[in-house]
């Protein structure tokens, strides 16, 4: 009982949420120069933003090549590496964010656990 | 020819990094590859952190080498509270810009993995915090804490092999730690990318005691010490016990201290030499204590400051057992020449005993040590690092120029010219206290084993505790062998009743020769009292004669006429 309770609040207020248009994404993706990977990046969380949060969304490219500090400020490891700052939590992706279904779960746009029972229902 | 001159260059060029850890130095021949990353690997708590700490702090304080720490495991704030208790201020050299901290914080949780990818962004923040302060020194701990991060492991490892050679590049010594691995010196062998030098840190528990050691796995193109050497950490950092690379190139004395007791002196030709060291071994109650209670009470009584280990008694106990024989530590402890640092030798590991006698000794700077007894020692670690121990306390004294007793309380039934810990070999001077049992009495009796550089007495003395402090007898060594005590005594008495004897003889001797001269005498005057008789009558004969003679002469002239 207390297991399954949970999920259809959380889930409803997520949609709802998405349909009045209340989240705002705040996106700050930092690269090393013009790299295939960097560029690859760019393409790729530039699709993936205006197909799914079109209007409700900044995003912000930073070469850490031409602004080292920002790389200890955000605390970064990897490059490429997209961080929602908004919604939260703060999430970090890292990668050219070509596999799409997880830049989506990490964006928090897809569940897992939605995307667990998309799987199901295909089955 | 040839060969030697193009190789010459070649070793001049590996360059040394000086640590500034003590004696880690001195191990390495100089200290860790200059511009090159070296692993330091060991398991938790093993001091990997103070190592690369202490190594960016000397850089920054006494070599003028900037440095960047990056914490994979703590944040700035914490590391250095955590250093804090060590001496090191990390937020005062950062102030003054000769220190970064980048706390790297990697949340397995808050990380997405959406494709390719690889390390630039440490690579971007490590370049910029050491292009901020110049930086020479790198120290990454603990980097390993990335493979938890990331899960593309062949993308880690071809970045890490690309940031050692960067750092290489950088010009920069890195310190880069990484947990100890089962069957790899490194848990993710990170030692097949750092091929220079390779140091193992280790806390061993042995009978419930902690040691550290260190090893210097792999030194590429240096010499280096082999073996394990114990280190500690305390309160002014790490320091390296390299036993067995110490020099023996202490300035030497040839002053000389009294022991405190006036034969004991005379025996040994005036006293120790200042700065040596002094074994007193025996067994139980053959007056080791006092013995180091009458030097410690001498050298106050020069002025001379003291410090008394004491691992058996309490400071109240010594004072007043003391007191028995004459010897008040009280008013030294008072005017606080003398100092008693009383505890069981359980309380600490050895390295920790030795950081404690090391700081104390820094502290109190005396003339003199006593360690009371170092057997004692044995019951937190075994001979062998007693004896590493004692050889590294007794270097440091020596290079201090202070003369240091050690009591050692030997068992019965052993040899009694053998020590607990077999330190012997490392003291200049070797005073044995036993016992002679005989005719139901134990008495004490001391020999100078052995004593470096001076002349001394080979002869067994008699230690007699007296009111009045510690007096040697000479042994009696008669034709019974040597006695001593009430055997001593009725070997004295003895001797001395003879002596009577001999004289009450003579005495008599005299006496027979004098009467018979007087009976000779008596005998002369007799003699010649006989002969002036005899001549009277002769003469008194040859007078009648000669009258006889006229008286015929003139009766025959009457005739004729």
């Amino acid at each position: 009982m207390p297991e399954k309770k949970p999920e259809e609040p959380v889930e409803a207020f997520e949609k709802a949420a998405t349909e009045r248009g209340q989240r705002y994404y705040v996106l700050r993706l930092c690269v090393t120069g013009i790299t295939p990977r960097s560029v690859s990046a760019i393409e790729n969380i530039r699709k993936l933003c205006e197909d799914n949060l079109k209007g409700y969304y900044e995003l912000e490219v930073v070469d850490l090549y031409q602004d080292p500090s920002v790389a200890a400020e955000e605390g970064i490891i990897a490059a490429p590496t997209l961080i929602k700052k908004n919604p939260a939590p703060k999430r970090k992706l890292v990668g050219d964010l070509s596999d799409v279904e997880r830049v989506l779960i990490g964006l928090g746009i897809h569940h897992k656990e939605t995307l667990r029972r998309k799987v199901h229902d295909e089955e | 020819m040839n060969n030697i001159d193009t190789r010459n260059p070649e070793l001049e060029g590996l360059a040394k990094c000086p640590t500034g850890i003590r004696g880690l130095d001195e191990i390495t021949d100089g200290g860790l590859p200059a511009g090159r990353p070296t692993l330091v690997v060991g398991g938790p708590g093993c001091g990997k952190t103070m190592l690369a700490v202490e190594f960016l702090v000397r850089g920054a304080t006494v070599y003028d080498e900037p440095g960047v720490f990056v914490a994979f495991e703590e944040t700035a704030g914490d590391l250095a509270k955590n250093v804090a208790s060590l001496g090191f201020d990390l937020n005062g050299l950062i102030a003054q810009k000769k220190m970064v901290i980048d706390h790297v914080h990697i949340d397995p949780a808050e990380i997405e993995e959406t494709g390719e990818y690889d390390l630039e962004g440490l690579f971007i923040r490590l370049g910029h915090a050491i292009d901020s302060i110049g930086a020479k020194r790198v120290a990454l701990d603990t980097i390993e804490v990335l493979f938890s991060g990331f899960m593309d492991h062949a993308v880690l490892r071809a970045e890490l092999r690309r940031l050692f050679s960067w750092l290489k590049e950088k010009e920069v010594t890195a310190i880069i730690t990484g947990e100890a691995g089962e069957t790899t010196f490194s848990r993710y062998g990170l030692e097949e990318y750092v091929a220079d030098c390779v140091i193992a840190l280790d806390n061993r528990v042995v009978n419930q005691i902690a040691t550290r050691r260190l090893r210097i796995v792999k030194y590429r193109g240096s010499a280096h010490g082999m073996d394990e050497y114990p280190f500690l950490i305390d309160a002014d950092g790490f320091s390296v016990i390299p036993v067995t690379t110490l020099g023996l190139d202490h300035e030497v004395s040839s002053e000389r201290v009294s022991s405190g007791i006036k034969d004991l002196d005379a025996m040994l030709g005036g006293g120790y030499y200042r700065g040596s060291s002094i074994l007193v071994s025996g067994i139980a109650g053959t007056g080791k204590t006092s013995m180091a209670a009458s030097f410690v009470n001498a050298a106050c009584a020069r002025n001379e400051r003291c410090l008394y280990f004491a691992f058996e008694e309490s400071e109240g106990q010594m004072i007043r057992n003391m007191r028995s024989i004459g010897i008040d530590l009280g008013p030294w402890i008072e005017s606080g020449l003398l100092q008693i640092h009383a505890s069981r030798p359980t309380v600490h590991g050895l390295e920790m005993h030795l950081a404690m006698m090391h700081k104390l000794v820094s502290e109190f700077q005396p003339d003199v040590v006593v360690v009371d007894p170092i057997s004692n020692l044995i019951s937190v670690g075994n001979g062998l690092q007693v004896r590493s121990m004692l050889t590294r306390l007794i270097d440091f004294l020596k290079s201090n120029q202070i003369t240091a007793l050690f009591n050692d309380l030997t068992q019965g039934g052993g040899a009694m010219q053998s020590t607990e810990v077999r330190v012997s070999s490392l003291m200049d001077t070797w005073l044995l206290l036993g016992y002679v049992e005989e005719n139901c009495e134990r008495n004490r009796v001391l020999s100078l084993l052995k004593s470096r550089g001076m002349a001394h007495s080979n002869q067994m003395r008699e230690l007699i505790l007296s009111d009045d402090g510690i007096h040697l007898t000479e042994v009696y060594a008669g034709t019974g062998g040597v006695l001593t005590g009430l055997n001593r005594l009725t070997g004295e008495a003895k001797t001395n009743a003879a002596e009577m004897r001999q004289t009450q003889d003579l005495d008599a001797g005299a006496r027979a020769v004098r009467r018979r001269r007087e009976a000779l005498k008596a005998t002369i005057a007799a003699l010649r009292a006989e002969y002036e008789s005899e001549l009277d009558e002769l003469d008194a004969s040859i007078a009648r004669e000669r009258a006889q003679q006229i008286a015929l002469e003139d009766d025959c002239s009457m005739d004729e006429r």
